[in-house]
């Protein structure tokens, strides 16, 4: 599934060397080493609130690391100033979690809005780009629409088609599968892994949705208590040994995350002061 | 003494939670300051925003004011009336308005209505991850969406004061001549000579851009700093209008003390 890469690319697109971040007392990441290839669909997994999402706001710059080096295609992504920041980020394009469409504005708009801003291309061509980006999500009918008449997942394909405006080198999405019923579903899996192919870029995609990230993955991460627990190929991880990432990968309900969120003995508790 | 020690690190943690936010509001005044440049550029966003948080609240000013200026005009009468001195009643009503009430109430209302949709809607900007959506594009959020909205609260809050001091002085002369039988001649010719241009109407009109830029600072603020959630957005919305009044009220002692005071 491997898309063409240039061989001189060999470095990995984004490269995370030793990555330490906390929110207050609490430890996100405790020494995080991962590395995005190029042209793959890499998926970062785990559950709720492992710092999933916090990973990609670290990788575009939204958040600082305590600790560790960051780097997107070669550039130190937390030694850059705001302007080599936001250049960088010209080549970046996520998808959030809501969508994260303006929502003042139409369809149209929504897509031509990086284009109009980054560009002096002129108006007709600007509506080539975005009919052409449309047409690639299924949604060039919708060009009139505001994001208030859009379900969720004309909503994230609309953000993708807005992601994919100038043309970037990676596309980060941030749990696309959320909500959405199987149609959308299905529609979104083979945008994010034709576009991957079609416009040989890289992505990263983070997910707890096992069984439909593992159909598109060329690698997985799994991530739990700050730490990488393991990585390597879709297969390789279904096939797995360690007790924690078969648990979460065949979504086993007890094991190393215990079912009962910890507590006394239940026999203190029904013949305690309370009983 | 474990109680004493709590308390103490509860209110230091407390100052340092302030001293912090106040921090980031001053840094992000200094960013949307800095962002006038860009914003001239795109004039439309300017104009778009001088609609939204300027003519949009032009129907509750001038009818707040016409009202305010009716009401000046029989509690002045009555109280004029008692020195015999009535002919002066457009000067009362004129100098209260353009002096105080004309900025302080529209600063007021304008933070009740103008304010607090300007936190809600950065509020949810910042909640549907708009904001983070336009960093991601490459696109400075302050500059593109809160810089435009400053400016365009500091030019309107003027325009407003003025419409309602207008208004006032009108709704004045209709309840003076109209009810009461003060001379409409005299109300005019007394505003005329008492009325001092730059001691009055541009004192006022400085006023109204302090007040301006306060008044939009603390709502802009409190939309880009809030808590994103609706309760969070909630509170803020709510922190608008009350920080927004209580610093419209205490800056105008200032102000007033300072144009004023000898």
């Amino acid at each position: 599934m491997k898309s063409v890469s240039d061989p001189s690319d060999e470095k990995p697109l984004v490269r995370i060397r030793g990555l330490k971040f906390r929110r207050g007392s609490r430890v996100i990441f405790d020494g995080v080493d991962v590395d995005i290839q190029r042209g793959q669909v890499t998926a970062v997994m785990g559950p709720s609130g492992t710092g999933k999402t916090t990973l990609l706001k670290l990788i575009s710059g939204q958040l600082r690391p305590d600790a560790g080096v960051i780097e997107v295609d070669g550039l130190n992504v937390h030694a850059l100033n705001r302007a080599e920041l936001y250049r960088l980020r010209m080549r970046m394009g996520m998808l959030f979690q809501s969508g994260a469409l303006l929502t003042d504005l139409n369809v149209f708009e929504n897509v031509a809005y990086p284009i109009r801003e980054h560009t002096d291309l002129t108006e007709s061509l600007i509506r080539k780009l975005v009919l052409i980006k449309l047409e690639a999500v299924g949604l060039r009918g919708a060009a009139g629409l505001m994001p208030s008449e859009l379900s969720g997942g004309m909503a994230r394909r609309i953000a993708l088609a807005r992601a994919m405006a100038m043309d970037p080198m990676m596309i980060m999405y941030d749990e696309p599968f959320t909500g959405q019923d199987p149609i959308s579903m299905g529609a979104l899996l083979k945008l994010i892994r034709s576009l991957n192919d079609a416009a040989h870029i890289s992505s990263i995609l983070v997910s707890h949705d096992v069984q439909e990230t593992a159909a598109i993955a060329d690698e997985i991460y799994v991530i739990s208590n700050g730490h990488v627990i393991q990585h390597g190929t879709p297969e390789r991880m279904m096939n797995s040994d360690d007790p924690w990432v078969r648990q979460f990968l065949h979504g086993l309900p007890d094991g190393p995350v215990p079912f009962h969120y910890p507590a006394p003995p239940l026999a203190d508790d029904l013949l305690g002061e309370g009983g | 003494m474990s109680i004493l020690l709590d308390g103490l690190q509860a209110l230091g943690a407390s100052g340092m939670h302030t001293l912090r936010r106040i921090g980031r509001a001053h840094l992000l005044f200094v960013a949307m300051v800095g962002g006038v440049i860009d914003m001239l550029r795109k004039p439309g966003l300017l104009i778009a925003q001088l609609f939204s948080v300027g003519v949009l609240s032009v129907l509750l000013i001038a009818v707040a004011g016409l009202f305010v200026g009716m009401v000046l005009g029989l509690q002045g009468f009555y109280i004029l009336s008692q020195f015999s001195a009535e002919a002066t009643l457009g000067v009362m009503v004129a100098a209260s308005l353009v002096r105080e009430l004309g900025p302080v109430v529209t600063a007021l209302l304008f933070a009740g209505r103008a304010g607090s949709a300007l936190t809600a809607e950065i509020g949810l900007m910042k909640a549907t991850e708009q904001l983070s959506g336009l960093e991601m594009m490459a696109v400075d959020p302050i500059r593109r969406v809160l810089t435009p909205r400053l400016y365009a609260g500091v030019l309107a809050m003027p325009l407003l004061a003025a419409m309602f001091s207008a208004l006032g002085v009108l709704g004045g002369y209709f309840v003076g001549t109209g009810l009461l039988g003060v001379d409409g001649g005299t109300y005019w010719t007394q505003i005329a000579a008492k009325i001092d241009f730059n001691e009055d109407i541009v004192n006022g009109v400085i006023k109204s851009l302090v007040f301006g830029v306060v008044c939009t600072w603390i709502a802009l603020f409190q939309g880009y700093d809030t808590v994103p959630t609706s309760e969070g957005v909630s509170r803020s919305t709510t922190r608008t209008v009350v920080h927004s009044a209580l610093a419209v009220l205490g800056l105008d002692f200032v102000l007033t003390a300072l144009m004023f005071g000898n």
